[in-house]
């Protein structure tokens, strides 16, 4: 075991001031906005974290309303992901297709988000029905909009409507008006726009971060795999920053309704603007979760060094790291783009978190970076230095081991309004149809699209920004791609289908779950599709091996996806729960749950909130949630056991290169697993045993679970389950389940 | 021969927990280690010593994800 040392006279002296600016326009932007509609309001303070109001505002009919929060909402829904859900509902109908003018895209930040004592508290969840899978699609994000949205009056921002001109809604929670303009000229990109929208709505310098913008960028416009920037003004680099609600198409929605930006205004942030019940239970569990982090991290995961790149070595060294489109773990390249560069790349004589008061602050931004190709050749721009998710699949999932390459690779699915998760996985999935022959130069309109070849990817993306060319075709997302690519004869169509890593029509996120049967179940077996902020469970499963039954996987596939959802109704980040862990954990029952961050959990809502809850508390708040959106899938045509079908490629060797690069390990499985005798049979006949033995055992997986969470073997959630969590208040959702049994 | 999360590790006298680490290229810095259901600490996977036919579990927490 080796762990990284930081050695600080190793950080790359790079000169950020020298940061291309993009303000000339500004006021000539400014002038040519067109008031379309204004309303005044009176602003208010959350009280024990709810304003207990919402804002509608529909960008077709200018109508602007505001709705109250009721208790029934709060006791079902809680807040965040549950809001956005329950409003959803509200506005749509099992016809509703996303670019129907009556789908919504809700923001809301959930009770606890917008404290400043603890780590991770910043954070909203974006709701709406997703150009890609077609049911509802939920994205974690941070950035300043959530919480200065509460701080401005509103536990959510519902939109609705379909304008005809490009619009901006900003909303100044100081003054209390909300105000839809026209923005005809306004810059398309994210990394323009936000910077001169950030200056446009501040009254003065010192007001700049208390502006956050959402926005999108120009491959939104031309593609279903758009994302969000929520922005965060960064004091020390005197710029502009993102995070991202990236999955599932909601930039893509944002752009069809013609909106330019959301811009918010709130009040200067202060630690006690969320007005908890108890603040000196939040401020005790705060310091000590501090202390916490200023002792452990250098020695446990280094997130404050190294954010969650640190774990591309790790999942590297366990045969984890998506390479090559998910067909190997590892590469002798990865040193290239592991943490040990990255920690020499982006900025580290700073604290760089996306909210105030987290000390994990694990946000890294990668400045002075010149980029090389597209419409910003040569401006030197700073990017928010790779996620985990981003060095993986822009990286090694494509064969891309050029770290700068992957730095603008980054930079432009931000500024585009791209999902660097979504991007990955369908490039890679483009790569390999390249190396197979399902696509060749002709069919890619000139891109030669080999593994690692960065200039065509870039140059594909800048394609998908323009809406023209094979960009085009691969901003309809893996799906979409598969079904196109079988329609026009190009390839053998199971084997397209069994590379394409989607499931529900969403792309698979970057780790490798072939040999890990929950985590197969994991990526799956979810609500929304194939996205790890529901069950990380490899390490569990595979390595650990603390999961041997389908009951054991089952009771783990209950448990996590509920645990962690609970982040999602309350505004918390997951990373402090479990990337950092006390110094007495390791002799807590059950470790490997974070026994005393779970409490923190459950102190700090109670603290919030005023309502005492207890940690079996916690997964029945999420219970509710997670099967409501269930019957909600169902209701709009998904969400049956068919529509948790998995691509082969999850679950095991699709190619005899990849079954001959773990060949000792499968033909081990043979003997233990399945009673038989490899030798003497060739790869193919090995492969099909293996096929045969992980889709039976998938099939008994998805049967373990489904019962351990209280639905049919169909999928459905039955009465019994719905009445248990005071669901069957809802005659809809009721409705909805019966037609199922 | 040991059993390091159920599989079989070529035992040798004076093997400590960082030689099964190493062995096993298990480079992850959250683990919670139990030798024969005894929790060894992390200050002393160095000098801890494993016995041949020990059961040895090397719990990874979850982190990622």
């Amino acid at each position: 075991m080796s762990q990284l040392v930081f050695d600080p006279s190793k950080v790359m002296t790079i000169d950020y001031t020298q940061r291309t600016e993009y303000l000339d326009g500004l006021e000539a932007i400014k002038a040519a906005h067109k008031v379309l509609k204004e309303i005044t309001y009176t602003p208010s303070l959350p009280d024990k974290g709810y304003t207990n109001r919402t804002l509608y505002v529909n960008v077709g009919s200018l109508e602007i309303k505001e709705k109250p929060v009721t208790q029934q909402m709060k006791d079902v829904f809680i807040g965040g992901r549950g809001f956005g859900l329950y409003h959803l509902w509200n506005a749509v109908k099992p016809t509703t297709r996303w670019n129907d003018p009556e789908n919504e895209i809700i923001i809301s930040p959930g009770p606890v988000s917008g404290i400043t004592q603890y780590a991770g508290t910043g954070k909203s969840l974006v709701v709406s029905l997703s150009p890609q899978t077609e049911i509802p699609i939920d994205s974690n994000v941070g950035g300043f909009y959530g919480p200065l949205l509460k701080f401005s009056g509103f536990d959510a921002l519902e939109l609705q409507g379909k304008s005809d001109k490009d619009i901006i809604l900003f909303i100044d929670g100081v003054k209390g008006i909300i105000r839809i303009e026209e923005a005809p000229t306004d810059p398309v990109d994210s990394h323009v726009l936000a910077e001169i929208l950030t200056h446009m709505y501040a009254e003065n310098e010192a007001d700049l971060p208390n502006i956050s913008v959402v926005s999108t960028g120009a491959a939104a416009e031309h593609s279903l795999i758009g994302m969000l920037n929520f922005s965060f003004y960064d004091r020390r680099r005197k710029c502009v920053r993102f995070k991202q609600a990236g999955r599932g198409g909601i930039g893509s929605v944002f752009r069809n309704k013609r909106i330019r930006a959301l811009v918010v205004r709130g009040p200067k942030v202060a630690g006690d603007l969320n007005h908890p019940a108890d603040p000196e239970t939040i401020a005790k569990t705060g310091i000590k979760y501090h202390k916490e982090i200023r002792e452990n991290d250098g020695s446990q995961c280094m997130m404050r060094r190294n954010g969650t790149a640190h774990i591309v070595e790790i999942m590297d060294a366990y045969d984890l790291l998506p390479v090559h489109n998910f067909q190997y773990g590892s590469h002798p390249d990865t040193h290239k783009i592991d943490s040990s560069y990255w920690q020499q790349r982006c900025t580290q004589h700073t604290v760089d978190g996306c909210w105030y008061g987290c000390s994990m602050a694990c946000a890294k931004g990668a400045d002075g970076l010149v980029l090389r190709t597209g419409p910003y050749k040569g401006d030197m721009v700073t990017v928010d230095g790779p996620e985990y998710e981003n060095a993986a699949g822009l990286g090694s999932n494509c064969g891309v081991f050029d770290p700068d390459y992957l730095l603008e690779l980054n930079f432009y699915c931000d500024t585009y309004g791209i999902c660097t998760i979504t991007y990955g996985t369908l490039t890679a999935f483009v790569m390999e149809c390249y190396q197979r022959g399902i696509l060749d130069k002709q069919r890619t309109g000139g891109l030669e699209m080999t593994w690692g070849n960065a200039e065509a990817d870039l140059e594909m993306m800048h394609q998908m920004a323009r809406g023209e060319g094979f960009g085009k075709i691969a901003g309809m997302g893996v799906k979409r791609m598969k079904e196109y690519f079988i329609r026009n004869g190009y390839g053998d169509p199971q084997l397209i289908n069994d590379i394409g890593m989607e499931n529900k029509g969403l792309e698979y996120s970057q780790y490798m779950s072939k040999e890990s049967l929950a985590q197969q179940g994991g990526y799956a077996l979810t609500n929304k599709g194939p996205q790890h902020d529901e069950a990380w469970l490899i390490f569990m499963d595979m390595v650990n091996k603390q999961l041997p039954t389908f009951e054991d996987k089952a009771e783990a596939l209950y448990y996590f996806p509920l645990f962690r959802t609970w982040f999602g109704l309350n505004g918390f980040c997951k990373l402090p729960w479990n990337d950092v862990v006390p110094a007495n954990n390791s002799s807590q029952p059950e470790a490997h749950k974070v026994p005393e961050h779970v409490q923190n959990y459950v102190d700090l809502f109670t603290a919030t909130t005023g309502i005492q809850i207890t940690k079996e508390d916690l997964i029945v708040q999420s219970a509710k949630v997670y099967n409501f959106q269930r019957v909600f899938n169902i209701r709009m045509g998904k969400g049956l056991r068919l529509h948790d079908a998995a691509p082969y490629r999850s679950l095991g060797p699709v190619t005899k290169e990849e079954y001959e690069s773990r060949a000792e390990r499968y033909d081990k499985q043979i003997v233990d697993e399945m009673g038989l005798d490899p030798k003497g049979k060739g790869t193919e006949e090995k492969m099909a045993l293996h096929r045969e033995w992980r889709t039976g055992r998938f099939s008994q997986l998805m049967d373990a679970v489904y019962t351990r969470r209280g639905w049919t073997l169909d999928g459905v959630p039955t009465l019994e389950r719905l009445k248990e969590l005071g669901l069957d208040a809802f005659p809809e959702v009721v409705e909805v389940v019966k037609q199922h049994l | 021969m040991i059993n390091v999360n159920e599989e079989p590790l070529d035992w040798h006298p004076g093997m400590t927990i960082r030689d099964i680490l190493r062995q096993k290229n298990y480079r992850f810095p959250m683990l919670v280690i139990h030798v024969n259901d005894v929790l060894v600490q992390k200050k002393d996977y160095d000098t801890t010593t494993v016995p041949d036919g020990a059961v040895v579990k090397v719990i990874h927490l979850i982190s990622g994800g």
